[in-house]
């Protein structure tokens, strides 16, 4: 059994779309877009393969209800990730070029992986 | 031709299942168990089908399109929830996005669960589908409502 | 100027078992665009970490998807053993590589079949299904279960399997194999197989790669590209080479995955043949701490199990990108400019898996 290395450089929000261009140059494939909440924060990780299996990540990191942009400009292909990362967390991902504009999953739940903003805490409160 | 025993038409709806149930009720149609040859046919329209067969759960995307299937069906008609998730949610009855059993949103005369149902199962569950077929005919033909008003 | 009109196809189709709806924008009986509309079986499991114990937890993993069950159980679990580093006992690395490979067998069987259902070939889809019991006897036999099989857990896996009985698998694999010769000589040769899939739904070596194809769809468009190759489970000790095919178009994806039925077999016997002796499970204590990429090659493709852990018993967030969902924009990319009538072969032809999609 070999468990592979998985390095991931954290990048800067202004820098994602030079950087996933690079990738892109430098033929890499898309593997997946993730997020996760960790702390109230956002991870967003971007996955990428080179020809020989080598896998490595980029990961950028946004408060609750944050903006970024699409990288569907480099990779046609990453608005499934981008529409998911809107319907599941409440991101706003700008420039997408297939949009859903959130009908991508119908949930019940609105967001629901989405992080407590400051506005929903205090209502959380009152409940308590 | 009433003294003739009758070979009911099935129509398979996946709701949210994870495709385990829905493979073994295509199992059920092919050589080794084979419920054709006894004329149990799968079909598309759910106007031809006397019985539902549901597997997988309830959720806020496929409420309609389940009830739109079911209400299409010329009655007599049964449900037959095929599999836990079906019958009452089963391991997913606590994600946000499940509602619960197929009982949510249109009637069920059998509950088969097993995760997933086995093909045997299934093969029980649609006999026993039958012979609630046979009741609900029997009823209409009685001049009363196929459904009794739970 | 020929007028456009909507189309909608699902979800309720006869020729998917599973709910998928796509909107065909068509002029005349051309596609112009394909748009899916996806959610009809989203369950939302990924946040039931929060709920489960991360043990417990493979047991909704396996119940992503009933056809890859196994794999999705297994590669949980390496997850897992990947944050908390643990050191899986090499038999239980053997076995859960036979299992895996009977995964594939029985999943490439069952969507052969399928895919001859929607070319209107019912027999060879009965034929297929036939051929297809005889791995869920071997499932069903080691397991204890035919679909479902509860056999991994974190750690190892949840019970052995005597020398004896996995040499009387290679044995029954044996006999299956001129079966499957037979089989999958009417999709290579049989010319109304080869007029329904010829030249159907292409995609160049350079468009599957870039839109994200992974599996048999990529390596039917020219790339060598098997995620057995990274070496998990027990496949850094054996030998095989990925099935690659040219043509890109839906025959070539038939046959991907129609040879990959003997590289199963070829790899089932390699692994019962190396398999040490020794526990097939080790204690797992603690909470895992950190996160993990695990991926592994479903018989649809790629897929990757991300977990984060804080050393608590819950996850704090396990996420899961299945084949099927990073197959959809290759798919719509080659469904332009078909009839309609083949759409439901060009969908099936990336074996779509909405189950594992939607999760």
């Amino acid at each position: 059994m070999r468990r592979e290395a998985q390095p991931i450089e954290a990048i800067e929000v202004p820098d994602l779309l030079a950087r996933v261009g690079e990738r892109k140059a430098a033929g890499d494939r898309l593997i997946a877009i993730s997020c996760a909440v960790v702390e109230g924060v956002n991870e967003i990780t971007y996955s990428f393969e080179d020809r020989d299996h080598a896998f490595t990540n980029l990961r950028i990191t946004v408060p609750p209800g944050a903006t970024i942009p699409s990288t569907t400009p480099v990779y046609w292909g990453a608005f499934v990730y981008e529409n998911e990362i809107h319907d599941l967390y409440g991101l706003t991902v700008t420039g997408i070029n297939v949009d859903y504009g959130g009908h991508f999953y119908m949930t019940k739940v609105p967001f629901p992986f989405a992080a407590p903003t400051p506005a929903a805490a205090p209502a959380k409160e009152e409940k308590e | 031709m009433a003294y003739m025993k009758r070979s009911p038409w099935i129509i398979h709806y996946d709701g949210s299942s994870c495709n385990g149930c829905d493979i073994e009720v295509l199992a059920c149609l092919t050589p080794l168990y084979d419920v054709e040859r006894f004329g149990i046919i799968n079909t598309g329209n759910p106007k031809h089908a006397d019985i539902f067969v549901v597997t997988g759960s309830v959720n806020e995307q496929n409420r309609e399109v389940i009830r739109n299937i079911y209400e299409q069906m010329p009655q007599p008609k049964v449900v037959a929830a095929l599999g836990i998730c079906a019958c009452s949610g089963g391991v997913f009855r606590e994600c946000y996005n499940v509602m619960g059993g197929m009982d949510k949103v249109i009637p069920v005369d059998v509950y088969v669960p097993g995760c997933p149902v086995r093909p045997e199962q299934i093969i029980d569950g649609v006999v026993k589908a039958l012979g609630v077929l046979e009741e609900k005919r029997a009823r209409m033909k009685a001049g009363a409502p196929a459904e009794v008003p739970a | 100027m020929t007028r456009q009109i909507v189309i909608p196809f699902g979800p309720q189709h006869p020729v998917l078992p599973e709910p998928l709806h796509l909107d065909l924008v068509m002029e005349d009986e051309r596609v112009v665009e394909a748009l899916p509309s996806i959610g009809y079986v989203h369950r939302g499991l990924e946040k039931l970490v929060e709920k489960r114990d991360y043990k417990d937890f493979v047991f909704i993993a396996e119940r992503i998807c009933g056809i890859c069950s196994f794999i999705h159980g297994m590669t949980y679990c390496q997850a897992v053993e990947g944050v908390m580093d643990l050191p899986v006992p090499p038999r239980a690395l053997y076995l859960r590589t036979v299992w895996s490979e009977l995964s594939r067998l029985h999943s490439h069987l069952l969507w052969l079949g399928l895919l001859a259902d929607s070319m209107g070939f019912e027999s060879l889809f009965m034929q297929s299904w036939r051929l297809r019991e005889h791995i869920l006897d071997d499932l069903e036999s080691t397991t204890g279960n035919r679909v479902i099989q509860g056999a991994c857990k974190v750690g190892g896996v949840r019970h052995d399997v005597s020398n004896e009985k996995l040499g009387s698998i290679v044995a029954g694999l044996d006999e299956l194999r001129p079966k499957l010769d037979d089989l999958v000589n009417v999709f290579v040769r049989d010319d109304s197989v080869k007029h329904r899939l010829g030249g159907l739904g292409v995609l160049t070596e350079q468009q599957a790669w870039e839109l994200g194809a992974v599996g048999p769809v990529l390596r039917a468009s020219g790339v060598s590209n098997d995620i057995r190759q990274i070496g998990y489970a027990a496949y850094d000790e054996l030998e095989f080479t990925p099935v690659v095919e040219t043509g890109g178009d839906c025959y070539a994806r038939t046959m991907v995955r129609a040879k990959e039925l003997f590289t199963s077999i070829d790899l089932i016997r390699q692994a019962v043949e190396k398999i040490p002796e020794g526990p097939v499970e080790m204690k797992v204590t603690g909470n895992p701490w950190g996160e993990f990429y695990a991926r592994s090659e479903q018989p649809r493709g790629e897929v990757v199990h991300y977990v984060k852990a804080n050393g608590t018993k819950n996850l704090v967030r396990f996420r899961v990108r299945t084949p099927t969902f990073t197959n959809l924009p290759p798919l719509l990319a080659a469904m332009k400019g078909l009839q309609l009538a083949d759409v439901p072969v060009v969908v099936l032809s990336i074996d779509p898996c909405i189950g594992c999609a939607e999760r």
